[in-house]
C-alpha cells in the first residue's frame, strides 16, 4: 500500500478529502454522486441514520430473545412421555447424559453469544456517539467479531429443523419444533441486521474528534 | 480513460486510482500487492486487496463443485434413524420444510433460504460474474450489480453452520435412536470445506477492477 505523507500524521479520510467512499466496493467519488457508478450501491459519506437503525433492530432482537428463552424449543414425544425443553433446559439435559462438550456448544451458541452480542452492539453504538477510552482499533475488532460470530447462533434453529425432520417414528419417538424456535431465529436475524446497520466509520470519527479536542 | 472520470483528484491521482477503507474511511492510493500478498489498511487492519494466483479459475472450479454438491445433497438422504424396527431418513429439503404448520411455515421458508437457496444464488451470481472475466470476454450485462448482490448475500448463506448443526443434532438424539449418515451428509461436509476455501480466494477489489476496465486487465 502506498502511503502518502508522514505515517505519524493521522490518516486522511475520504470524507476529509472532500470525497465519498463506496462501502461495497471501496471506490471513491465526488460528493455529488448518490450511487456508486461502479457497483451501484447507495453512497453516504456517513450513514446518519445508522445508529437509529442499530437501536431499532437491537430492541426488536432483544424483544424476541426473551420469549425464545421462556418457551420450549423442542417437544419430544416418546412411548413413555412427552417432554418439552427450553434452550437452557435442553443443554442441562444433555450435560446430565455426560456430553459436556455439546452442552457447552449449545450454551455458548444460544446464551453466551446472543447476550454478548447485545452488550457489544450497545457498547459500540453508545461509544460511537459519546466517544470512549477504548482504543478505536479494539472497538473495530470487537465489531468484526460481532459480525463474524452472529450468524453462528443460528445453529440451534438448524438443530431443531434437523431433529423435527428426522425423528418422526410415529408413536415410538417424534420431535416437534416449539414456539421458541421461531422467536429465537427472529432474534438472531434482527441482531444480525442491527450489527450490519452499524457504520463502523463512526468509531474512527469520534476517536479523531476526541483527539483533536484534547490537543487544542 | 473513460470520460466518466472527474477533474477531482486526491494525492495528485485520479479518483479511480484511489481506494477507501470500507471500515474506517482511510484513503489510499491503490497499488496491487504482488500475487499472494495483501494490502492492509494500516489504521484498522482491514484487508483491502489480496490477489491470489489463478484465483478466477480456481473459484469457478470450486463454485461448480459446490453447485453440483448442493443440488445432489438436496435430494439424497442426509441422515437416517432407526429405533425398534422403525426407520426414517431425512434429506436437506425435509429439514428445511420441517417447520410447516402455521407461523412456523415462515421459519421453514427462512431455513430453506439460508441453507440451500441463498448459497445457490450466490454461487450462480459468482459464476455469472467471473466466467467472462476469466476467459477474457466482456462482462455480462448487469455483472456489477450481480457481484454486489453476491457480496451482500454472503452473511445469509449458512450452509456451513447447518453442517455443524448436524453434528449437534446427532448427539442430541444418540440415546433416543440409532443414527446413520446418508450420502448427502458426506457431500455437505466436503461442501463446507470448499466454501471456506472459496471465500478465501475471492479478492473483491481485483474483481471490481476487472469489471471496471474489462479491456486492459492484467
Amino acid at each position: 500500500m502506498e502511503i502518502p505523507g508522514n505515517s505519524e500524521e493521522p490518516r486522511l479520510t475520504a470524507r476529509e478529502a472532500g470525497l465519498v467512499a463506496c462501502r461495497a466496493c471501496a471506490r471513491v467519488w465526488t460528493p455529488d454522486h448518490d450511487r456508486c457508478e461502479r457497483c451501484g450501491a447507495r453512497l453516504q459519506s456517513r450513514d446518519t441514520g445508522s445508529l437509529q437503525r442499530v437501536w431499532a433492530w437491537w430492541v426488536a432482537g432483544l424483544t424476541c430473545y426473551i420469549p425464545a428463552n421462556l418457551y420450549p424449543m423442542l417437544v419430544t414425544d416418546t412411548l413413555m412421555q412427552e417432554t418439552s425443553s427450553t434452550i437452557v433446559g435442553g443443554a442441562v439435559e444433555i450435560a446430565s447424559h455426560g456430553a459436556y462438550g455439546i452442552a457447552a456448544i449449545i450454551l455458548i451458541a444460544s446464551v453466551l453469544i446472543p447476550i454478548g452480542k447485545f452488550l457489544a452492539i450497545a457498547f459500540l453504538a453508545i461509544s460511537a456517539r459519546r466517544g470512549s477510552h477504548v482504543a478505536p482499533q479494539k472497538r473495530q475488532h470487537l465489531y468484526e467479531v460481532v459480525e463474524f460470530i452472529g450468524r453462528w447462533s443460528m445453529i440451534d434453529v438448524f438443530v431443531v429443523a434437523i431433529l423435527s425432520a428426522l425423528v418422526q417414528l410415529s408413536s415410538v419417538a417424534s420431535i416437534q419444533p416449539g414456539p421458541a424456535a421461531l422467536t429465537f431465529a427472529l432474534s438472531v436475524v434482527f441482531t444480525m441486521l442491527s450489527a450490519q446497520s452499524f457504520d463502523s466509520r463512526l468509531i474512527w470519527d469520534t476517536a479523531r474528534r476526541n483527539r483533536r479536542d484534547r490537543t487544542t | 480513460m473513460p470520460d466518466t472520470q472527474h477533474i477531482h483528484s486526491a494525492f495528485g491521482r485520479p479518483l479511480e486510482d484511489l481506494i477507501a477503507c470500507p471500515s474506517c474511511d482511510a484513503l489510499y492510493v491503490a497499488r496491487m500487492p504482488e500475487t499472494g500478498g495483501r494490502a492492509v489498511c494500516d489504521r484498522c487492519h482491514t484487508v483491502l486487496i489480496a490477489p491470489k494466483r489463478k484465483a478466477g479459475l480456481r473459484i469457478i472450479a470450486l463454485t461448480l463443485a459446490v453447485l453440483i454438491l448442493v443440488v445432489s445433497a438436496m435430494f439424497f438422504p442426509f441422515l437416517d434413524i432407526h429405533r425398534l424396527g422403525l426407520g426414517n431418513s431425512a434429506s436437506i429439503l425435509d429439514a428445511a420444510t420441517a417447520f410447516s404448520s402455521g407461523p412456523m411455515a415462515a421459519l421453514g421458508l427462512g431455513t430453506a433460504a439460508m441453507i440451500v437457496i441463498v448459497p445457490l444464488i450466490r454461487m450462480l451470481l459468482i459464476l455469472y460474474v467471473l466466467t467472462p472475466i476469466v476467459f477474457d470476454r466482456q462482462p455480462f450485462a448487469q455483472a456489477r450489480r450481480a457481484f454486489r448482490w453476491s457480496q451482500e448475500l454472503k452473511p445469509w448463506a449458512m450452509a456451513e453452520i447447518f453442517a455443524i448443526g448436524c453434528a449437534v443434532a446427532l448427539v442430541k438424539v444418540a440415546d433416543l435412536a440409532q443414527i446413520g449418515f446418508g450420502p448427502a451428509f458426506w457431500m455437505f461436509s466436503v461442501l463446507v470445506v470448499i466454501v471456506l476455501f472459496n471465500d478465501n480466494y475471492l479478492c473483491t477489489w481485483s474483481v471490481w477492477k476487472s469489471l471496471e476496465t474489462p479491456k486492459n486487465r492484467g
